[in-house]
């Protein structure tokens, strides 16, 4: 099995080569056949790779565990779901994945433009082959997913139990979708320079693509917050961690992309920041995949050094390169058409936004890169932490917001200025007030915080301002109910209120992000069963321990739960029961003792939490197992001179041991640490990350045939004649 | 004033505010930053400056009670000197003897005091064989 | 087994991405034209789509309706000049 898919991947390999080649030997010569030839290769890599997935997903299902990817990365413990998304724990399988999700994007691009674009696609097909030959190469000579154990073990070591979140499986390949979508328009940008074809339909084609990578990107790194904040002990959502910044570089210049591309679609401007953005988005989606694996910075998910530094470094120095020889010898196709007609103009209004999106981007850069500069520097390696990050980010972050509703609110071109003071009353209003209700509230603690719920209703009420005319305009025309005058208004501006939803989602994340980082309260305590600590506005009893031994589908230990349950009242309120508990699954290595294995192995908190619109109420414990340590050290000794038992005999035997271990932590429970946190607001981060999402569903959506009527032959002659009238 | 002057005005402000930021974060991020050092190179600590320090958690000298942990940190590629470390608080699920750390510290007589919040374990290396502990 | 299952795939690939090539040379019928028509195409609807977003930008009260009129007007005229520049290739390729 494993030779078939080994198989799999040097045919990937040989395919994408010759694929570049006959792309671009299709490409110079003009002979259409080879082009042809290198499309259909991209078709072929897309099989092969899905093969090779199926292949190793078959083996992570059966418990395969002559597959050395399968034995140390899953065991029979493991639940199913688990077991199929182990495959892209491992870096073999990351790659493996990450070359499967190009190879199918890729597809779909090359399909969907096979009529169209005939000198930029082929140039672009050898880009994209040139990605795929890359990461083919890496699993074929350096790190393969098919290697085997000449000895396959009874047991495999089973996946890391942090990673056992549906959330954590999701989330890469969520990531990698949005990487690898990137490359798209970064493949067709590179081949539109080449052939200096740079007009509209490249973007135009591409577009799609775009927005798919930037929605999937957006996804993937929302899903890592939510199990950090979930999963890991901190409740926290964000720690400017490397990897955390590596996903969000590209996702910011995506976003300066897109706003910016409008400008030169309608104008004909900004075509070598635009074509620059898009490069600096695939280069940096290709520095992100890089350094999660890489080793070169200290994070908590530096996954060890390993040997793909220097081929990414080489990649990225070619891409970087390439990128600057092309754009700086193609100046001249890429002069703009026009200039700025005002300022006052939602162009000079997106210009704004891409600046403050690139400084946003400038900043997250140079705090993950300060320990290798501040070596090259000074000599000594130097780090900044979430404080520096947070310094700047935060203004940047308040304009960036302001002008998400400030856009909205001006014409294309140029603006009425009578018109414009009129627009801006309402939504001006509306953060005034916001900004004296809080301040009679007494929310004062934190002007950042107050500037951001002030400005969050500025845009909330801009765009619900907008929505309401927009539907009056609507309804003028149409005499359309409101419902129905809404739907075909959204139907036929899906770009613009696509947009504009995803604005109002920002707004409400922003809403959580200031709520819950300035207003936060936290306690760490120890407590005793029938003690009560106080928090914000709740009182939280630790009521009793709780344990628990869950056994896996096949009748073996899976891990021990020691928790406990408290009770919560808020104010005058109901009290609440909130359970939260410790997961400690055991380990594999061979030198434990029997009882002690299951606290040497890895531990997960189960977090408790209370999630509402107004507040969180988020609970962990960390049991004290100091207490237990000489039942089980008695435990160890008493199985390892009980060695000549059956497996039956010995399996029911630490069943029963486990059982009394439990009973005694819970009959006489230690002081427990406890972790509480009360957050306000932090829904508001998840419901506005969901809004964003389906904003970009709805300016994803594909358009109807009736928005394309202005093609037909009646369309333009109504266009000439009314010109002819005027 | 005419359009060509307009424009570069325009530009000479963008860029003067783009220069202000570069400047602002180059030099609050030295000022701010903390050196990263492993326990062998903590021999000439300064008492009183905070330091990032990074190594392997020293089998057999995890101690805790209650919320107060002491254990000792020595290098990523083990041998050398090592440091002792005081923290006050819950450490991460992933912490264990013989994983790596990053916490912020600050000497205290002899022993490193460390930062609340700021101990973190490196998730283990999925990216390569797991050591056979 | 499954190694002859996986060698049978990779000769139907070899297959399918050489099949054009057995296929012959193909004859490209105005290639050249095609891109410019193509960015005429794209940017023709990229004007249709100002046009219209003019027309939201006055129904929203954004625009005065002097201001709307004249943007209206050279939008249109911009667009029909797009027109002319199709018909112009429509004509050089009959």
């Amino acid at each position: 099995m494993a030779t078939a898919g080994s198989i799999c991947l040097a045919a990937a390999l040989a395919i994408c080569l010759y694929g570049i080649g006959a792309s671009l030997y299709g490409a110079r010569t003009g002979r259409r056949e080879y082009v042809d030839s290198g499309r259909r290769a991209v078709y072929a890599l897309a099989g092969m790779t899905v093969v090779a997935m199926l292949i190793l997903q078959l083996a992570f299902v059966r418990s395969d565990f002559a597959f050395e990817l399968v034995a140390t990365h899953s065991s029979t413990t493991t639940p199913l779901f688990y077991r199929l998304t182990a495959v892209w724990s491992s870096q073999e399988g990351s790659l493996l994945l990450w070359v499967l999700l190009l190879s199918l994007w890729s597809s779909a691009i090359l399909y969907l433009t096979r009529r169209k674009l005939r000198e930029v696609a082929p140039y672009a097909t050898a880009v994209l082959l040139g990605f795929g030959a890359f990461f083919c190469a890496l699993l074929v000579f350096l790190e393969s997913p098919f290697t085997t154990l000449a000895a396959p073990p009874v047991e495999g070591t089973g996946l890391n139990p942090l990673l056992r979140h549906p959330s954590m499986m999701i989330h890469p390949p969520m990531l990698y979708s949005g990487y690898t979508l990137f490359a798209v328009p970064f493949a067709f940008a590179i081949g539109a320079l080449i052939t200096r074809r740079l007009g509209s339909e490249w973007i135009r084609s591409t577009r799609p693509f775009t927005l798919a990578a930037w929605l999937f990107l957006g996804i993937g790194i929302m899903l890592g917050a939510r199990w950090s904040y979930m999963e890991l002990g901190w409740g926290g959502y964000w720690a400017w961690d490397p990897v955390e910044n590596a996903s969000l570089m590209p996702w910011l210049t995506g976003t300066a992309f897109l706003h910016s591309v409008m400008i030169q679609e309608k104008r004909g401007m900004l075509k070598v920041w635009n074509v620059s953005l898009v490069l600096a988005t695939g280069v940096l989606a290709i520095l992100g995949t890089f350094l999660v694996r890489s080793g070169i910075l200290q994070s908590i998910h530096a996954f060890g050094a390993s040997t793909l530094g220097i081929p990414f470094l080489v990649l990225i120095g070619v891409m970087i390169g390439g990128s600057i020889l092309l754009v700086s010898s193609r100046a001249e196709s890429l002069r703009s058409e026009h200039r700025l007609d005002s300022l006052l103009s939602r162009e000079a209004a997106f210009l704004l936004n891409n600046l403050v999106l690139v400084a946003l981007c400038f900043v997250v850069f140079w705090g993950t890169f300060f320990p290798l500069i501040s070596e090259a520097v000074t000599g000594e390696e130097a780090s900044v932490g979430p404080p520096w990050f947070n310094r700047y980010i935060t203004p940047l972050a308040l304009i960036l917001v302001l002008l998400s509703g400030i856009g909205p609110l001006i014409a294309w071109r140029r603006a009425t200025v009578a018109n414009l003071r009129r627009n801006f009353a309402l939504p001006i209003g509306a953060a005034v007030l916001v900004a004296m209700v809080l301040v009679a509230m007494g929310v004062t603690g934190s002007v950042p915080a107050l500037l951001m719920f002030a400005f969050a209703a500025f845009v909330l009420g801009a765009l619900g301002q907008e929505l309401w005319r927009g539907v009056g305009a609507r309804r003028a025309m149409s005499r359309d109910s409101v419902p129905a005058a809404l739907v075909a208004l959204v139907r036929r501006n899906r770009r613009r209120y696509g947009g504009y939803t995803v604005h109002a989602g920002i707004a409400v994340l922003f809403v959580g992000v200031a709520a819950s980082s300035a207003f936060q309260s936290q306690h760490l305590v120890e407590l005793r069963p029938g003690q009560t600590d106080r928090v914000g506005d709740y009182a939280i009893k630790y009521e009793r321990p709780t344990s628990r031994l869950i056994a896996a589908s096949n009748g073996r230990l899976e891990r021990i739960d020691l928790g406990a349950r408290l009770r919560v009242r808020r104010g005058d309120g109901d009290a609440e029961v909130v359970d939260t508990y410790k997961s400690y699954f055991p380990s594999m290595a061979s030198d434990l003792g029997a009882i002690s294995r299951f606290f040497e192995g890895e531990a997960t908190s189960e977090v408790g939490l209370r999630a509402g619109l107004r507040r969180d109420l988020w609970t962990a414990v960390g049991p004290d197992i100091g207490r237990l340590q000489p039942r089980i050290d008695e435990g160890d000794k008493v199985f390892a001179d009980a060695s000549d038992l059956s497996e039956a005999d010995r399996g029911a035997l630490l069943a029963e041991a486990l059982r009394g271990l439990t009973r005694s932590y819970t009959d006489d429970p230690p002081p427990a640490t406890f972790r509480f946190i009360v957050s306000p607001m932090v829904s508001w981060i998840w419901l506005g990350g969901l809004i964003v999402f389906g904003g970009a569903a709805i300016a994803l959506w594909p358009a109807g045939a009736r928005a394309r009527r202005p093609a037909t032959a009646a369309g333009l002659a109504r266009v000439a004649r009314e010109l002819e009238r005027a | 004033m005419d359009p060509s002057r307009k424009r570069k005005t325009r530009l000479i402000v963008a860029l003067t505010c783009a220069l202000l930021l570069a400047v602002a974060l180059v030099y609050t991020s030295f000022s701010a930053a903390s050196e990263a050092r492993q326990p062998s190179q903590l021999a000439g600590a300064e008492p009183g400056k905070t330091y990032q320090l990074t190594g392997r958690v020293a089998k057999g000298s995890w101690e805790h009670k209650g919320t107060v942990h002491t254990f000792r940190v020595e290098d990523r590629k083990g041998g050398g000197p090592t440091v002792d470390v005081r923290y006050v608080g819950q450490v991460p699920d992933p912490f264990r003897e013989g994983r790596e750390i990053v916490i912020d510290v600050r000497k205290q007589g002899a022993v490193f005091e460390g930062q609340p919040d700021s101990l973190v374990t490196k998730c283990p290396s999925k990216f390569t064989a797991e050591p056979k502990t | 087994m499954e190694i002859v299952l996986v060698l049978i795939l990779v000769a139907v690939a070899v297959l399918a991405i050489s099949a054009p090539l057995l296929a012959g040379r193909r004859v490209e019928r105005g290639a050249a034209g095609e891109a410019a028509r193509a960015d005429l195409e794209a940017a023709r609807d990229a004007k249709y789509a100002e046009i219209r977003d003019a027309e939201m930008d006055y129904r929203t009260g954004k625009l005065s309706d002097a201001d709307w009129r004249a943007l209206d007007r050279q939008l249109r005229r911009e667009a029909v000049e797009l027109l002319h520049a199709l018909d112009e290739l429509d004509g050089d390729a009959a």
